[in-house]
């Protein structure tokens, strides 16, 4: 029998324990709990108010730059609030054949589609290290991990050179595939947790019941696993579409260039836009916070891997 | 089916090894279950009970062994080809279908048609009185319920046998005892094979005809029910069956003036032997297994007795269990519900006398552990 | 050691639904100093909820906690100076037996040599001593959960609350350390209230038994008292294994009719034609050949042989019905039996409000 060593930490018989002292030193200050745990609480929403402030701060002037006029933008005293609103950096963003609106069309395509290929990869090879029997299946799951370990400057060299070979430098596919490869590790290890939390008794009822191996995943455990799947492809799907270091090197023509890059691109002339800046830098952010907020639940239980109940 | 020619087992597995990393979860298991048994196997959890279970129905690939279903020899078969049906200790209900949909899904899995299968269904919700739940899902179900769905999915069919993994163990105590009558209805009505695998001993000797018991992933003991608690081969079978726990007291034989001799107990007691004690050495170390029900608080006048001081009383409503230290040892006694005793408090509790009802109880060889018989 | 008075204890979780009932309601307990008090009842029926307000660890939304005249409502867990024994066994992996019985002595700054004097002590009590060098993963599941009873004895604190002790115990060592905490607590003399959801724990345990369901009290009494006369039917029927029976009868010519036949002694009071339910405990009922006066015909349903008695099933007009026989008794599954009540009248129960006749007077 094993001890449950987790809850040692904060079992109240140990706390009890630790400070059985004080039952001999009776009558110390006995202040009720109730009131100790009303301070507590309003501690912990003003603490969590000044880190709300200080995160939320850049984002804040960010939306408030994309909407005001360009005069407004270099106004000295910076303008907080009581300045017009106008929508014009929107339509730049979006005017035919801007660099940006080329760019948001490359990203939802090397981003879905390299989402598309991880996860329908990840889930047959997490269902298979799930429960499957493998030689050596630490040592692999490890080498698929580790394969996340380096920093993307350090193979982009590599991956330059590989690519120039094989004709892929400035093509969305080769994007494609670099992120496809990138994703595939975390989406394993991340779908792992999610089959391994469905119990393999369905698996084996449904085979005696006369399905085929195969058919008992694919009817019995699959539909179970798709709130995970969805956790999972927004994580790849946030790790495409954000990634810069890739796309930096192995595009260059404005045709084939992703979101990021093409943003980036906009600061370095003499004279900076920041209006036109900060309104491509909400339009790009949009889709993943939408995305993110809508699978928020299963966000928190696939970092947890499974820790916490859905 | 006829009844005039001689039926193959309906499942007979032998020589099955099956190691877990360096752990034997079987280490030699021959088992014969017969056509049409309810045939239990009881041992505690890591005894391979469940694995033997896994092996028969093809979850599991033995690492040495044969799997024989009837006259098919099934060793290398698909769980699909076996024709098993088999029911889980966590019910393994699909979630996201109906009672209904469960039920049938063995049948769909078969591709029977739409309304064979809706008759199948009709047929066992009528058995299992389960008419009201099948457009449930398992979530709007409590255990009890689930159980019996989980059982319908398996009893749907007509396999070759079926197979049950404690499949009461998560139900309250009352619906445990309520579903084991109702398994018992069943497997009469149905007249088919049972192999029910579970570590409480109730449920193997009340239900089952026949029973297995394992223990380290061997074969300790094959009989009936009764067989194995009046005549338990092995000390670890005697104890593992019957509440209270046998009491076992290590001694020693003395012949002492001869036949049959005399048991002297390490705790300074000594009790003649029964009549029908083997011969052996004189100062053989045994052990003597006493049923709690086979000693008395009222010992007749002629009675061998042990003697003690009583340790703990507990009044269980039908029964009254009386804990007695003698010597070291503290021996249980079942008494009747009534009995009075004086309270026990401070370190020692009034003496008394226990009659041995002496014919009824078992040696065992003190090395071996294995009965000692006439 | 003290008195444990609950008075008035009222529990309500925040966030719990508007309109579902509170966790404990209104619950008043008075465990004498040196009882062995037990609290049982189904899971969800608030006995938990009290052990840890008693404790310390919940906090009561209203009513009253005290240990002999000190109302204790206020102190934190650890100035109450109560010990906790859990379901699992808390201790700690990297720390010996000894360092874990001696953990909280060591926490109150007691001197080694008192520590030592002590921890032997308890030891020798619960038969450890020669586990004390021991660490837990060395221990079976029982003798770990004897080291957490030595960590909470060894304080001696006024009273012990058991948080179902033994539920992670298999059968057999349930039985010994059963009997083996009945022995200490009569020996230390120590009060102690004793959580558990399994009625024969419950029985063989407790001088006195509560019977909680759905955080109010169905029954007090002691286990001969629950047992023979349970006050409601939902105490009827979760004391028992095999369970009671309960079966619909009849006034009728002063005694208790069944459909059936079956003829059962009433008590005084209700009168002629009122529609009792009678509870018959297995052993109340004997079987009997077919067709004699004043039993119930049926046929054997199921036949459990358990070694030291035989559990018949019967299927009656009267609905099916336990009876618990010796061994010895021989009758096959299908045989038509009769079956005849023994022993003295048995409670009824008023079938609108589920609670037992009282002898004289009213219904």
């Amino acid at each position: 029998m094993t001890v449950r060593t987790d809850s040692i930490a904060d079992h109240p018989d140990a706390a009890s324990d630790g400070t059985g002292a004080a039952a001999a030193r009776s009558g110390r200050s006995r202040r009720g709990r109730g009131g100790r745990r009303r301070i507590r609480g309003g501690l912990e929403i003003g603490l969590l108010a000044g880190f709300a402030v200080v995160f939320l701060f850049p984002v804040v002037w960010m939306l408030e730059t994309s909407l005001k006029h360009q005069r407004d933008v270099y106004a000295v005293p910076a303008k907080f609030a009581g300045f017009p609103i106008t929508f014009e950096h929107y339509a730049d963003v979006f005017s035919s054949g801007s660099v940006l609106s080329t760019g948001f069309l490359n990203s939802v395509i090397v981003a879905g589609a390299s989402t598309a290929l991880a996860t329908l990869l990840g889930v047959p090879a997490a269902w298979a290290y799930s429960r499957f029997p493998l030689t050596g299946k630490k040592h692999q799951l490890f080498f698929i991990l580790s394969t996340r370990f380096m920093p993307p400057v350090v193979v982009v060299i590599p991956i330059f050179l590989l690519f120039r070979d094989f004709m892929l430098i400035d093509t969305l596919l080769g994007l494609v595939l670099v992120y496809t490869a990138f994703n595939l590790p975390f989406t394993i290890w991340m779908l792992r947790g999610f089959v391994d939390e469905v119990s393999p008794e369905y698996e084996d009822a449904a085979m005696l019941d006369g399905y085929s191996r195969f058919e008992a995943f694919v009817r019995m455990t699959l539909p179970l696993l798709i709130p995970g799947i969805a956790a999972t492809a927004v994580f790849a799907l946030i790790f495409s579409w954000n990634e810069f270091v890739f796309a930096t090197f192995l595009t260059s023509s404005p045709e084939t260039r992703t979101a990021p890059p093409a943003i980036a691109g906009l600061i370095g002339g003499t004279t900076i836009d920041w209006g036109l800046v900060s309104a491509s830098a909400m339009v790009f952010a949009l889709p993943v916070l939408v995305f993110a907020f809508i699978v928020r639940k299963h966000l928190v239980a696939g970092v947890t891997l499974g820790a916490v109940r859905r | 089916m006829t009844a005039d020619e001689e039926k193959p087992p309906a499942i007979r597995v032998t020589g099955l090894r099956k190691n877990f990393g360096d752990v034997a979860a079987l280490d030699g298991v021959d088992l014969t279950v017969p056509d049409g048994s309810f045939f239990a196997l009881l041992g505690p959890s890591g005894a391979g009970k469940t694995t033997t279970l896994r092996v028969m129905a093809g979850l599991e690939r033995p690492d040495a062994g044969t799997v024989r279903l009837g006259h098919l020899d099934a060793t290398a078969a698909t769980p699909a080809a076996r024709d098993l049906a088999m029911v889980f200790q966590s019910y393994a209900l699909y979630p996201k279908q109906t009672a209904r949909q469960n039920i049938a899904s063995p049948l769909r899995a078969r591709r029977l048609r739409p309304e064979q299968i809706a008759e199948a269904v009709a047929r066992v919700s009528d058995l299992l009185h389960i008419e009201r739940l099948l457009d449930r899902r398992p979530a709007q179900m409590s255990g009890g319920e689930q159980q019996r769905v989980a059982l319908g999915r398996a009893l749907v069919r007509e396999p070759r046998a079926f197979l049950m993994d404690e499949p009461l163990t998560n139900l309250d105590l009352k619906l445990r005892v309520e579903m084991r009558t109702e398994l018992t209805r069943i497997h009469r009505a149905l007249g088919r094979t049972f192999l029910y695998v579970t570590n409480d001993h109730v449920e193997a000797m009340s239900m089952a005809d026949r029973v297995a018991v394992l223990r380290d992933g061997r074969i300790e003991q094959v009989g009936t029910p009764m067989e194995i608690y009046e005549r338990p081969a092995t000390r670890w079978v005697a104890g593992f069956v019957g509440s209270p726990q046998i009491n076992v007291l290590p001694c020693r034989f003395d012949a002492g003036t001869g036949r049959p001799g005399r048991l002297a107990g390490d705790g300074g007691w000594t009790l003649p032997a029964p009549s029908w004690c083997p011969e052996m050495p004189d100062g053989s170390p045994v052990l003597i297994g006493i049923r709690a029900e086979d000693l008395t608080l009222t010992p007749t006048a002629d009675q061998p007795c042990l003697e003690g001081e009583v340790y703990v009383v507990e009044p269980l409503g039908d029964r009254t269990l009386v804990d007695v230290r003698v010597g070291e040892a503290v021996v249980r006694v079942k008494a009747g519900p009534t009995v009075t005793l004086p309270a026990v408090s401070g370190p020692a509790g009034p003496r008394l006398r226990i009659g041995v009802h002496l014919e009824r109880a078992h040696l065992f060889d003190a090395t071996t552990e294995r009965a000692l018989r006439a | 050691m003290a008195a444990i008075t609950i008075d008035r204890l009222h529990k309500r979780f925040t966030g719990q639904k508007q309109g579902a009932p509170p966790a404990v309601e209104e619950l008043s307990l008075s465990i004498a100093d040196g009882e062995l008090f037990v609290l049982l009842g189904p899971s969800g029926c608030g006995k938990t909820t009290t052990l840890r307000c008693v404790a310390g660890i919940e906090r009561q939304t209203g009513g009253d906690i005290r240990l002999d005249d000190e109302t204790v409502n206020d102190l934190p867990p650890a100035e109450r100076d109560v010990a906790m024994v859990f379901q699992f066994y808390a201790l700690y992996p990297h720390l010996t037996c000894r360092d874990n019985i001696a953990f909280p002595l060591r926490a109150a700054k007691v001197t080694s040599a008192e520590i030592a004097r002590r921890v032997q002590d308890v030891a020798r009590m619960l038969r450890l001593s020669h586990l004390l060098d021991r660490r837990p993963h060395q221990l079976s599941g029982g003798e770990q959960q004897r080291v957490a009873l030595g960590r909470a004895m060894v304080r001696r604190p006024r009273a012990f609350l058991m948080d179902e002790p033994l539920t992670n115990l298999d059968a057999e060592q349930r039985e010994d350390m059963r009997a083996e905490i009945k022995h200490l607590q009569a020996q230390i003399g120590t009060s102690m209230l004793y959580v558990t959801h399994d009625q024969v724990e419950a029985m063989a345990l407790g001088h006195r038994i509560a019977i909680l369901n759905q955080g109010r009290l169905e029954q007090l009494g002691t286990p001969v008292e629950v047992y023979n006369r349970p006050a409601t039917l939902f105490a009827a029927r979760f004391i028992g294994s095999p369970p009671i029976n309960l079966l619909d009868v009849t006034v009728t010519d002063g005694g208790l009719v069944s459909e059936g036949g079956l003829r059962l002694p009433a008590p005084d009071g209700p009168s002629n034609g009122d529609p009792l339910i009678a509870g018959l405990r297995p052993e109340t009922l004997t079987l009997t050949a077919a067709g004699e006066d004043h039993t119930v015909d049926g046929r054997v349903l199921a036949r459990e042989a358990l070694g030291d008695e035989t559990i018949y099933v019967v299927d009656t007009p009267a609905g099916p019905l336990r009876s618990r026989m010796p061994p010895t008794a021989r009758h096959d599954v299908g045989d038509p039996v009769g079956l005849r009540h023994v022993g003295p009248p048995p409670p009824v129960y008023d079938p609108r409000t589920e609670r037992v006749v009282e002898g004289k007077g009213a219904v």
